[in-house]
């Protein structure tokens, strides 16, 4: 073959793959159809019908009838919807956190909680339910604020204590101090819990997390982190994909990795604690979602992290379906539903895949 | 040109390089040679600034330090001896990543890049490779698309590490002649390489470093000589010369 040749012939397709228009349209529409389960499925049965044309009622200009009576829609809006919604942020936040920490910290078992934000939002949660549920009795701000308040803490105290111990130039240390500091946190929370058997109840029931009291204002509260923190780890994805060839020579292309790290770091923390405070610990998403995605997708971040915040979302909001119908009227928490249902499905995606890649 | 002036590169109390001065020309091809631990390593990461140094490193007489990481980028590309190459990535994609210090910090790649990165794969023969994953690629091949990943960086210096380990005798004549081929074009290129037959063949500089300093240079013909391999490496050698370059053989003592 000369060299004429070769350049006649087709110019190689130089491009980076990306989401893909089908993986796309495929996982927005799982998105779709996950929510509307999410709507439609309950003790009262709601049509998708009703529920898109009870929508657009409230649309002032398009005069369209509402077709549900007072109870149903306030069972659908003021109950249902903002349970999907926050299911949604949540899942969505957990699984686009997951996938980052993946990412920077080049391990396939890095989850959204590694750092310490698990620990943190634990033991701050059960200090509030102990120390301060009698004060706070009006208020039910007290434990996720505590939470949030221990999360990000614990993540400060994991990022002081990993760069005093050379954690800018490796991500080992770092992940180290966040080990340190969870073993730490759980130390605390299991003394103070045995020192109050009275309220172990509670703080079980917080730590395995659910949306079973979720308002809108709960939504209110934690979608401005989530928003904020998704767009910085969705705008991230191509530095993510630098960062896999390692620490070396990412800084050899020109990225400050020490600094790449500390805002992708700094940004799942954030969007996780947020979540974390309003749902409590939800197991296996940040790691079940990404993963599921990189073995029908790509590896690539420029797919994986979009697709893990849109598919996260549809999938914590069918767990979250399966978690108040299965025993109903009874809940399950939603933590043993993700990881009871979770681990199943991505035996058979690991199973079925293998060979694609 | 590339060049360093009193360079030190300290582990702790360790110093691994001691006082290096260096000048690489522009088109030339820069051999660091010496014995496990001499600091060739640890001399080349300073010339791509990955350690912290002391003295100086001067790119076309500017500070190296003073030109920021991203435009230091432009001008030095480096591969490491044992470079990542995540295996799903496609060797497309790859070599896109390459282009990383002339794309914005949050930005996409745009047509010139694409540009950029299709010439680098034409440059080292792997258009039909394109568009598969890493990890279905021999030896030889990847070694090839990890050459054209700091072949798209279009960096006027181009900085390897040990470029042919792990590559069978044939592989290594082979990345060798594209590294030259690429000096041709007119890079600048510092190695570090243990084997001394191939760095005097290629190299028309050779560096000999041991502890940390520069014991000898010179072309193949004054730095390879037997009691000068001896004395750095304690190896027993026969040094052979004839028209077709220098070569260093090794004898066993008894």
């Amino acid at each position: 073959m000369t060299t004429a040749a070769g350049r006649a012939e087709a110019a190689p397709r130089v491009e980076a793959r990306g989401v893909g228009l089908r993986a796309g349209l495929l996982t927005c529409a799982f998105l779709v159809a996950a929510l509307a389960v999410g709507l439609a499925v309950g003790p009262v049965h709601i049509g998708v019908g009703s529920i898109l044309r009870s929508a657009l009622s409230y649309v002032p200009i398009l005069h369209v009838h509402q077709p549900l009576d007072a109870v149903d829609d306030a069972v659908l809006w003021q109950l249902r919807a903002p349970r999907v919604a926050l299911a949604a942020l949540v899942g969505g936040m957990l699984a686009v956190a997951g996938a980052s920490y993946q990412g920077v910290f080049r391990n396939p078992l890095a989850d959204p909680y590694l750092l310490g934000v698990a620990g943190g939002a634990g033991l701050g949660a059960t200090l509030a339910i102990v120390y301060a549920s009698a004060a706070a009795a009006g208020t039910n701000w007290t434990v996720p604020l505590a939470a949030f308040g221990g999360a990000i803490a614990a993540v400060v105290a994991t990022y002081v204590l990993g760069r005093s111990a050379g954690a800018v130039h490796t991500s080992g240390a770092l992940v180290l101090a966040g080990v340190t500091v969870a073993t730490f946190t759980a130390a605390v929370q299991t003394f103070v819990q045995q020192r109050h058997t009275d309220v172990l109840q509670n703080v079980y029931s917080w730590l395995l997390g659910g949306f079973s009291t979720a308002t809108w204002s709960d939504v209110a509260v934690c979608a401005p982190y989530i928003a904020a923190s998704s767009l910085v780890l969705v705008l991230h994805r191509r530095l993510l994909d630098v960062l896999s060839l390692g620490d070396d020579e990412a800084a050899s292309l020109g990225v400050n990795v020490a600094r790449a790290r500390l805002v992708i770091v700094a940004a799942a923390t954030l969007g996780t604690a947020a979540a974390v405070a309003v749902s409590g610990l939800i197991a296996f998403v940040g790691i079940i979602v990404p993963h599921t995605i990189r073995l029908l997708v790509s590896t690539s971040y420029r797919a994986v992290v979009p697709l893990s915040l849109v598919a996260g979302a549809g999938f914590l909001v069918l767990t979250d379906v399966l978690a108040r119908t299965v025993l109903s009227p009874a809940e399950l928490p939603i933590g043993v539903v993700t990881a009871f249902f979770g681990a199943p499905f991505f035996a058979v995606v690991l199973r079925t895949s293998r060979g694609i890649r | 040109m590339i060049e360093t002036r009193d360079l030190w590169v300290r582990f702790g109390p360790v110093a691994a390089v001691r006082g290096l001065t260096l000048r690489a020309e522009t088109g030339g091809w820069t051999a660091l040679i010496g014995p496990n631990g001499a600091g060739k390593t640890s001399a080349l990461r300073a010339l791509a600034g990955l350690v912290r140094y002391e003295g100086e490193v001067l790119l076309d007489g500017r500070d190296a330090r003073r030109l920021g990481r991203r435009a230091l980028a432009r001008l030095v590309a480096f591969v490491p001896q044992k470079p990542e190459t995540p295996p799903a990535l496609t060797v497309a994609e790859y070599v896109l990543l390459g282009r990383t210090p002339h794309i914005a910090y949050l930005g996409g790649e745009g047509r010139r890049d694409r540009e950029a990165a299709a010439r680098a794969l034409r440059r080292l023969e792997l258009e039909r490779f394109a568009e598969r994953p890493l990890g279905s690629l021999s030896g030889g091949e990847l070694q090839r698309a990890v050459l054209a990943r700091a072949l798209a960086q279009e960096s006027p210096v181009l900085l390897l590490d040990e470029p042919t380990t792990s590559l069978d005798l044939g592989r290594q004549q082979l990345v060798l002649e594209l590294v030259d081929a690429l000096r041709g074009d007119g890079l600048t290129v510092v190695t570090t390489m243990h084997d001394l037959t191939l760095a005097g063949q290629y190299a028309e500089r050779l560096v000999l470093l041991d502890d940390g300093s520069v014991v000898a240079e010179g072309t193949a013909a004054e730095v390879l000589s037997a009691p000068i391999v001896a004395a750095h490496y304690g190896a027993n050698v026969r040094v052979v010369q004839d028209e077709a370059g220098v070569f260093v053989l090794p004898v066993r003592t008894r």
